[in-house]
């Protein structure tokens, strides 16, 4: 008798996997469309989802940042409204591969023009000029890049800011790594680590933050120039240029400027000139 | 790695384009020094919490079974993170490295993997002292052996052989749970795979050398062991 | 409490075992206030970087959404890997070459490759194939990976639990007329899943930890994940890590429960089912199920634990 029980239930589950795959096998198809749809449909746009003054997931679930006003123009630019735009986190190593399988139509995620991405993805902008720079307690002596040898970095894993104080800043300075910008603040906030590496704009907006405010600065070094690019997919040239025209018309109209000061003025943050498109600062 | 291909360009450019430039051997040496240290770590930290889980004092029993019950449940990652978090940023921890983050880095990982894989070892070693016989304890208290003795002489030796197959698939565990070191900048297997990835274009290339590497590491490991664990398992 | 490892303990073991008690009790004591005083120095208990999560906002924007993706891939990978683990267990005991050695390739392959790589290469191949749209893919993967990891242990768990079985219910089931089928089905695997249950559930608990590892690489929005998101709005990176710590310590303190619950339920309703088996065979073993040790189990050192 108790055994049939055990048997039964052992079916029970079976049939439950069973149905589970079914079901998923179902609502697997009408969702591919999404992300490619023109017109009437929604448009997926990659961003960054803890990234202060970038792009940030609010607490009432709302987006912030200048990513997200820029992704929110240029949206509309190719004829979305609002509530028509999905946001999607794309975190910094799955952006060639989430552009290539077409799961957004463009990203604006601090999404640096370089080379070795440029055979991966193509890039309309730029739309920012930034600089790596560092973050460093208010009453830190560290003015330029060679003071940072034998002091103690933080920088995101396998991050290029990390591998450029590696190889040609400060070789001797001591890097720790971790897997998001909060874990670097908050080692530079306990004193494990003398300073913060990244670009200016990602590192302004953390400073800016409430329980932050008064406790760090940038060093304003200029360590390296970072173009942030919007990506769209290799080969996809109409909205490659329907978003460069939407960015020059974002310059002209003076909804750049606004972005920008909504922003970054809260951060106190000396950001670039609008750069031109095509114009890449080497 | 690179040189080695040099002779051969044309091999190079179609099959290991990939793997120029990328120390793969260093890394997979990482994870192994990695799982060995963490291995040693979590045998001696995982007998003792045994030894605590049977022991005749009451509060040493319950501090070894809350300590399994709550580190089983938590996801490495976390503990990892917090190794460098947590304990060496906030309390100052730094594993006597404080001016070196490679080895601080290298060292609060190996402490994490014990903190972790000992409570697996504690919970394969109970089980084994479930096999030995009632009787076995019995003659040796007869005889007037202390608690420590029954446990280091007679006991666990018995325990540790009928184990040894519980304990080779906690080694090819931990083996594969190095991985998560990269959490905290640890240069291992993981580590350098995700560099790859996102510097090169053949992702799932990238990932069959590595899934070869974690094969060839851990497919030995269990045959061995699973022959050792035949030839020293306690006749009954 | 007694135990077979130790006497009852006389006046001088008595006073020893007290006196371990106090020195440990100091030492347990120094290491507390240690913690406290130090978070306290690094500013780490301020209320503002707890005070986020007693608003709703904390839990419905980040929290709930990452546990709901946690326990939807957890569940899914349960159920179905449950089942996969059974036949594959089986196949490996099968009379046919053709069956056992295929099945074992399959489960020494996959045991042997980290979930994560599973997870990415699941990730790659949904993604190429185009069959799975990209909003659920993170999902498929997750579970993909976790599927392919957990049937192959799950499948040597049963098989171990199978063949530690007495010979005699495999010979008194044929003598009874039932053919191999049937001895499987109603003899073998249910006595075999009893037994196992503790080195199941520890396996369930496993699947419900490594779905964790998704978020990093695929980005599946799992609760680690969205902790991330959490800690870059409130600043509150350490308290963050502590709150999700705490909900997975009480998630699998849940699902051990239930399952010592259900073991204790199986084991009640008839002697010999499971009880024919000790749990020292049992390979991955049972934390959880404390208490559940010591009925039926003949030599073992019950009530020890």
């Amino acid at each position: 008798m108790k055994l049939r029980k055990v048997t039964a239930a052992s079916a029970a589950v079976l049939a439950l996997a069973l149905s589970a795959t079914a079901c998923g096998g179902d609502d697997s198809k009408d969702s591919d469309s999404a992300a490619t749809a023109g017109g009437g449909g929604k448009i997926k746009v990659g961003i960054k989802y803890d990234q202060p003054g970038l792009g940030l997931k609010e607490p009432d679930g709302s987006f912030s940042g200048f990513d997200v006003d820029v992704a929110t123009y240029l949206a509309k630019e190719l004829g979305y409204e609002p509530g028509q735009i999905e946001f999607v986190e794309t975190k910094s190593a799955d952006r060639e591969n989430a552009l290539a399988r077409g799961d957004v139509k463009f990203i604006a995620a601090t999404y640096s023009i370089t080379d070795e991405r440029k055979q991966k993805v193509d890039f309309a902008g730029p739309y920012l000029l930034a600089h790596q720079d560092l973050l460093v307690k208010t009453d830190s002596d560290i003015t330029k890049g060679t003071d940072l040898n034998g002091k103690k970095l933080c920088s995101v894993t396998g991050s290029t800011s990390a591998q450029n104080v590696r190889d040609t800043i400060a070789p001797k300075a001591q890097l720790k790594e971790y897997g998001g910008y909060s874990e670097c603040i908050a080692a530079l906030q306990s004193g494990a680590v003398d300073a913060v590496t990244t670009d200016d704009s990602i590192l302004a907006g953390f400073a800016a933050q409430d329980k932050y405010k008064g406790q760090f600065k940038l060093a304003g070094l200029k360590l390296s120039n970072e173009n942030y690019g919007v990506g769209v997919k290799k080969g996809d040239t109409e909205t490659l240029n329907k978003i460069n025209t939407a960015l020059e018309k974002m310059v002209s109209d003076k909804s750049w400027q606004k972005a920008v000061e909504a922003n970054f003025g809260p951060a106190n943050y000396q950001n670039e000139p609008a750069p031109t498109i095509g114009n890449i600062v080497k | 790695m690179p040189s080695s291909y040099a002779t051969h360009p044309e091999a190079r450019e179609i099959v290991f384009d990939f793997l120029e430039g990328y120390d793969v051997l260093g890394a997979f040496w990482m994870t192994v020094k990695l799982t060995a240290l963490s291995a040693l770590g979590s045998l001696v930290w995982g007998t003792l919490l045994a030894a605590m889980r049977v022991s005749p004092v009451p509060l040493m029993r319950g501090f070894g079974t809350a300590y399994v019950n709550i580190v089983r449940n938590i996801p490495l990652t976390v503990i990892i993170v917090f190794t460098s978090l947590g304990l060496a940023d906030i309390f100052g921890v730094t594993m006597g490295a404080p001016d070196n983050f490679d080895v601080q880095g290298f060292r609060l990982a190996v402490l994490g993997l014990v903190a972790y894989t000992s409570a697996f070892v504690c919970e394969a070693l109970r089980s084994g002292i479930n096999t030995v016989p009632v009787g076995q304890a019995e003659a040796a208290r007869a005889i007037g052996l202390s608690f420590s003795q029954v446990l280091r002489l007679v006991v666990l030796p018995q325990a540790f052989r009928s184990v040894i197959g519980p304990l080779a698939n906690v080694l090819i565990a931990l083996t594969k749970n190095t991985t998560v070191a990269a959490a905290i900048g640890v240069a291992e297997a993981a580590y350098l795979m995700k560099e790859m990835i996102e510097n090169e274009a053949q992702t799932l290339a990238i990932g069959a050398v590595f899934a070869l590497g974690f094969v060839v590491l851990t497919l030995p490991t269990g045959l061995i062991l699973g022959w050792l664990s035949k030839r020293l398992a306690v006749k009954r | 409490m007694t135990s077979v490892l130790y006497d009852a303990p006389g006046p001088r073991a008595k006073r020893r075992n007290a006196l371990f008690t106090v020195i440990f009790l100091v030492l347990l004591a120094l290491v507390a206030w240690w913690v406290w005083q130090t978070m306290d120095d690094k500013g780490q208990l301020k209320w503002d970087l707890w005070e986020p999560f007693t608003t709703s906002e904390a839990w419905t924007t980040y929290l709930l959404p990452g546990l709901g993706d946690t326990l939807k891939a957890a569940a899914l990978a349960m159920i179905i890997a449950l089942p996969l683990g059974a036949v594959f267990g089986i196949a490996r005991l099968s009379d046919h070459r053709w069956v056992r050695l295929p099945a074992a390739w399959v489960v020494e392959f996959f045991r042997s490759i980290p979930v994560l790589l599973l997870m990415l290469f699941a990730n790659e191949v949904y993604a190429r194939s185009g069959s799975v749209g990209s909003e659920d893919r993170p999902l498929y993967a997750v579970v993909t990976g976790l599927v392919l990891y957990n049937a192959s242990v799950l499948a040597e768990i049963v098989r171990a639990g199978i063949l530690a079985l007495p010979r005699g219910q495999t010979e008194a089931a044929y003598a009874v007329g039932l053919r191999k089928g049937q001895t499987m089905s109603s003899i073998l695997l249910p006595q075999a899943v009893t037994a196992m249950l503790p080195a199941i559930v520890s396996q369930l608990v496993v699947i419900v930890k490594d779905t964790a590892l998704g978020g990093v690489m695929i980005g599946f929005t799992e609760l680690l994940n969205t902790r991330s998101t959490l800690a870059a709005n409130y600043a509150n990176v350490i308290p963050s890590f502590i709150v999700v710590a705490v909900i997975f310590i009480v998630l699998n303190f849940i699902l051990t429960s239930f399952a010592s619950w259900l073991e204790r339920r199986l084991r009640r309703s008839k002697r010999s089912t499971g009880a024919v088996l000790h749990e020292d065979t049992v390979e991955v073993n049972p934390a959880a199920v404390d208490g559940s040790y010591g009925s039926g189990a003949g030599g073992a050192f019950g009530g020890t634990v």
